[in-house]
Formats: C-alpha cells, sequence, structure tokens
C-alpha cells in the first residue's frame, strides 16, 4: 500500500515536471524542472530498494551534470538567441511520431501479458525484507564480473574530460 | 508493483524526452531531453534489476549514468566552442555542415 502511494505519487512528479520541462521557453525554468524530475526518479529507485543507484542519481545528475548545464545556460547568451519562432510543422510531426510509437509499445506490453508462459510482465518483486544489502552486492558484481567495463568507463570519462577542456578552450594562436 | 507500472512511467518520459528532442529549438533543452531519455531507460533497468534480484542491471544503471555525465561534459563544450563562433544555440541555425 505505502509502496503504491510512493511509486504513484514520484511518479505523477516526475512526468508531469518533465512535460512542463519540455513545453517551458525559459532555459532555465526547464533546467529546474529536469531537476525535479530527476529527484523524483530517484525517489522511484529508493522504493525499488536500489539506495546506491539512489544516491547516485542525486550526487552526479542533480550535483553535477545540472550544475554544468545551468553554467552553460549563464555562459551563452540566450535573451539574444531567444525569438519565439516555432516550427508549427515540426511539432505536429513530434505528436504523430510519439503517439504512433507510444500505441505500438503499448499494444506489446498488453499482447505479451496475455501470451501463455510469459509471466515477465506480472511477476511480483521479492518482498523487500529478504534483499541483500545493496551497496554491498553492488560493489561486489562491479569488481568481479564487470570489472573491465568499469576501467572502460573511467577511460572514457578521461577521454570526455580531456575532450571538454580541449573544446571549451580559447584558442590563441587566432 | 508489477512491472509494467515502471515500464508505462519508463514509457511516458522516454517520449517526453522524445518530443524535446524533435521540437525544441534550443540545442542545451535539446541536451537537457536527452538526458531525460537515458533517465527513462535508467527505470526499466532498475525495475527489473528488483524483479529478477540481480544486480546487474543495477550495475549498467550506473553505467549508464556515466555515459551521462561524459556526453553531457563533451555536448556543453561542444555548444559553448560554438557559441563562441556564430552567437546562437538555436538548433536551425547551425547550418555550418549544410551545403
Amino acid at each position: 500500500m505505502l509502496d503504491s502511494i510512493t511509486f504513484y505519487f514520484f511518479a505523477g512528479v516526475a512526468v508531469l515536471s518533465a512535460a512542463l520541462m519540455v513545453t517551458r521557453h525559459n532555459a532555465v525554468h526547464s533546467a529546474v524542472l529536469l531537476v525535479t524530475t530527476l529527484l523524483a526518479t530517484a525517489g522511484i529507485f529508493l522504493q525499488l530498494r536500489a539506495e546506491f543507484i539512489f544516491i547516485t542519481q542525486i550526487i552526479l545528475y542533480v550535483g553535477g551534470i545540472m550544475v554544468l548545464f545551468i553554467f552553460v545556460i549563464m555562459l551563452v547568451r540566450l535573451d539574444v538567441a531567444l525569438h519565439h519562432i516555432r516550427f508549427r510543422l515540426q511539432r505536429w510531426v513530434a505528436l504523430f511520431v510519439a503517439l504512433a510509437l507510444g500505441v505500438e509499445i503499448t499494444v506489446v506490453f498488453l499482447f505479451a501479458r496475455r501470451l501463455p508462459g510469459q509471466g515477465l510482465l506480472i511477476q511480483e518483486p521479492a518482498p523487500a525484507d529478504k534483499l541483500p544489502p545493496n551497496t554491498e552486492e553492488l560493489a561486489r558484481s562491479l569488481f568481479s564480473s564487470y570489472l573491465l567495463p568499469f576501467e572502460i568507463a573511467s577511460v572514457l570519462l578521461l577521454v570526455a574530460m580531456v575532450g571538454a577542456v580541449v573544446m571549451a578552450k580559447k584558442r590563441i594562436d587566432q | 508493483m508489477s512491472p509494467a507500472h515502471y515500464l508505462f512511467l519508463s514509457l511516458a518520459l522516454f517520449l517526453i524526452g522524445a518530443i524535446g528532442v524533435i521540437t525544441r529549438r534550443n540545442v542545451i533543452v535539446v541536451l537537457m531531453s536527452i538526458e531525460l531519455i537515458l533517465n527513462a531507460v535508467n527505470i526499466n533497468l532498475v525495475a527489473f534489476s528488483r524483479i529478477f534480484g540481480d544486480v546487474s542491471g543495477q550495475v549498467f544503471a550506473l553505467f549508464i549514468i556515466a555515459d551521462a555525465a561524459a556526453e553531457a561534459a563533451v555536448g556543453l563544450g561542444i555548444i559553448i566552442a560554438f557559441f563562441r563562433n556564430r552567437e546562437t544555440v538555436l538548433a536551425d541555425e547551425m547550418d555550418l555542415l549544410k551545403w
């Protein structure tokens, strides 16, 4: 019961603020609404008993990536760039594509529930009080089975850091 | 809570992000919509990790968060470089590669 209430609360907040984020004109408003969406998603992760992902989402997404976004929004002069000529046609195309994709996936979900032997979508999760400690399990898996992807991810972050510095640096020789 | 709940939440967030990518002119907001899409994928991974009692899904969610950080850093670096050269962040004015 409490699980359902938590889920519907966070899901509602996430979808509502995501929809507002896409429709606001002001980029700063969009950024703040995206922070709300990410925090609500973090709540969903907590409701799924994924404590480590929950705290990583808050520290890394909300504390790191969104601060970067807001910095860049402040650095570029948006008030000069903002004249609201929107593509009318593109909006209808986007709505049509989204509706088509949504209807398609919904139909697949509904059919998958009816197939005999495909209990994937109606299976209930294990009770929460019998779960092993989340962070410990995650660390064990990350540093044994997934050690190579972990190292590759660290190299990727290094490359991205160098790339970002090279991109954003001012050219002196010109 | 059956997996279908999480699947439909994830689907809704994904579609909103896709609409944002297609309709917005401001490249920064387009990047933010891409972050929203990555986040929707993470919900699926963590939900199925919970259903199957296997922690691998959460490991992949962690990798996706790291990738999102890398992508945001490089993307925003490109936006700053572009703004320095062309004084715009609007997607339909970025036509340097258009012939």
